[in-house]
């Protein structure tokens, strides 16, 4: 369980280039924030930084009032990361694949029943013993999610989750979120067309904003 | 089955799965050294006197040449992220890799190089000493060389980059590993040879996984 999430005038810099600066989210139980902005407004920079691979330039980043860089390792393992690849070895089938994330996560044994649960939910139970090779963009994406269903974190970092979804992918990824969220649960996505998500807030990234 | 072992087992299974790595790296010890008599030529006294170095820097070669994939496959497919996510310390996954790499190369180069020994004449009595030199010598390489391949892991093409930061690390594993199989020829004991090995592998084990989580964490950003 995660209280809070602060990021406080924040701001990224990639090489030589400002990608955002003096951003300002909070987020608490039950939040979904998303964000949006144009190509290279720096949405996945925001999600990478609030995992904690990026350090901001400046501001800071705070869970539970903690500063997240003074301990790095307790923030990335209570979150969770689906960014544009999808962590699939081909060489391995999809059970192979849920199953090594699942045990790598969790300090607890995890059965082969839930994994079979996680793969039925995302409908990708007929496909489980075959090498991920063969499966299809939107196919590999829905086995990246079944990650939040197998194994329970407080923090989903989202990067344009719907990308190659169809529409039964996309509906199924907002109940998960609605569940994870009446959870007490933290949502933060990135996304570009519509992820029918209610009650959330948004946030703007944007060329327009840093000129103001 | 620990989060520790079950990387080693994953990385050794996708080396051979996929008729990968494995497979390359022994074709290419096998090929490189035979290559020897055929410019050398079949005098038996001078196979012998090379054989040692021969069969060491074939093995270094080999070993470098499967390294550039060592987490840049991880890093590609976004699984680095996600081992990054992963209760298991970086440092530990990065130790993880380094065994999965020696089981699945450096492993299989010492089952096959007394075969290369018989083919270049080596003498009865330095079997022994390669065996035990190969032993306590390719872990060193697996650990040393990842650290190049963890550094190298976001330039495309960095395998060149990786030799060049590499092979110099090398050195002094390729004299020692040599100079045993020497001494052992000339009936002056291996020991001393193997104990500098040895030391080097005692100095990389805690060193090495500790650099190259360094290394990776950089790689994240």
């Amino acid at each position: 369980m995660i209280l809070s999430l602060i990021g406080n005038n924040l701001t990224c810099t990639r090489g030589d280039t400002t990608v955002f600066s003096a951003l300002d989210f909070s987020v608490v139980p039950g939040d979904a924030l998303i964000v949006r902005g144009p190509n290279g407004s720096g949405k996945s920079s925001l999600l990478r930084l609030t995992a904690g691979f990026l350090t901001p330039t400046e501001g800071e980043l705070r869970r539970d009032g903690v500063l997240v860089a003074e301990e790095p390792e307790r923030h990335l393992t209570r979150l969770h990361y689906v960014g544009h690849l999808d962590a699939l070895k081909p060489a391995f089938t999809a059970t192979e694949n849920l199953t090594f994330w699942s045990h790598s996560f969790s300090s607890k044994a995890i059965s082969a029943d839930s994994i079979a649960q996680a793969l039925d939910r995302m409908g990708l139970s007929a496909l489980s013993d075959l090498p991920t090779h063969y499966l299809s963009a939107g196919q590999r994406r829905r086995l990246a999610l079944a990650r939040l269903v197998a194994i329970s974190r407080p923090l989903w970092l989202l990067d344009e989750p719907t990308a190659s979804l169809d529409d039964a992918g996309s509906e199924t990824l907002v109940e998960l979120i609605a569940e994870h969220r009446s959870g007490g649960g933290m949502v933060m996505a990135a996304v570009h067309g519509g992820l029918a998500v209610p009650d959330v807030t948004t946030v703007q990234l944007g060329r327009q904003d840093s000129g103001t | 089955m620990t989060p520790f072992v079950q990387i080693i087992t994953r990385d050794v299974r996708l080396a051979f799965r996929q008729g990968g790595a494995t497979m390359l790296v022994v074709v290419f010890f096998v090929l490189t050294v035979t290559l020897f008599p055929l410019g050398v030529g079949p005098e038996s006294a001078i196979l012998q006197r090379i054989a040692p170095g021969v069969i060491w820097v074939a093995a270094l070669l080999a070993a470098m040449l499967s390294l550039d994939r060592l987490f840049q496959v991880d890093f590609e497919d976004g699984s680095l992220d996600q081992l990054a996510l992963a209760p298991l310390p970086l440092e530990l996954v990065a130790a993880a890799k380094c065994i999965a790499h020696w089981l699945s190369t450096g492993l299989p180069l010492l089952v096959i190089s007394p075969l290369l020994g018989v083919l270049l004449n080596l003498n009865g009595e330095a079997y022994g000493a390669l065996l035990m030199a190969m032993a306590i010598g390719t872990p060193s390489l697996s650990l040393v060389g990842a650290i190049g391949a963890a550094l190298t892991v976001g330039i495309r093409r960095g395998g060149v980059l990786l030799s060049l930061l590499v092979l110099p690390l090398y050195i002094p594993i390729l004299i020692f590993g040599v100079g045993a199989i020497d001494a052992a020829l000339v009936g002056l004991g291996e020991s001393a040879h193997l104990f500098v090995l040895a030391a080097i592998l005692a100095a990389a084990l805690p060193l090495a996984p500790w650099a190259i989580a360094g290394a990776l964490r950089l790689n994240l950003e």
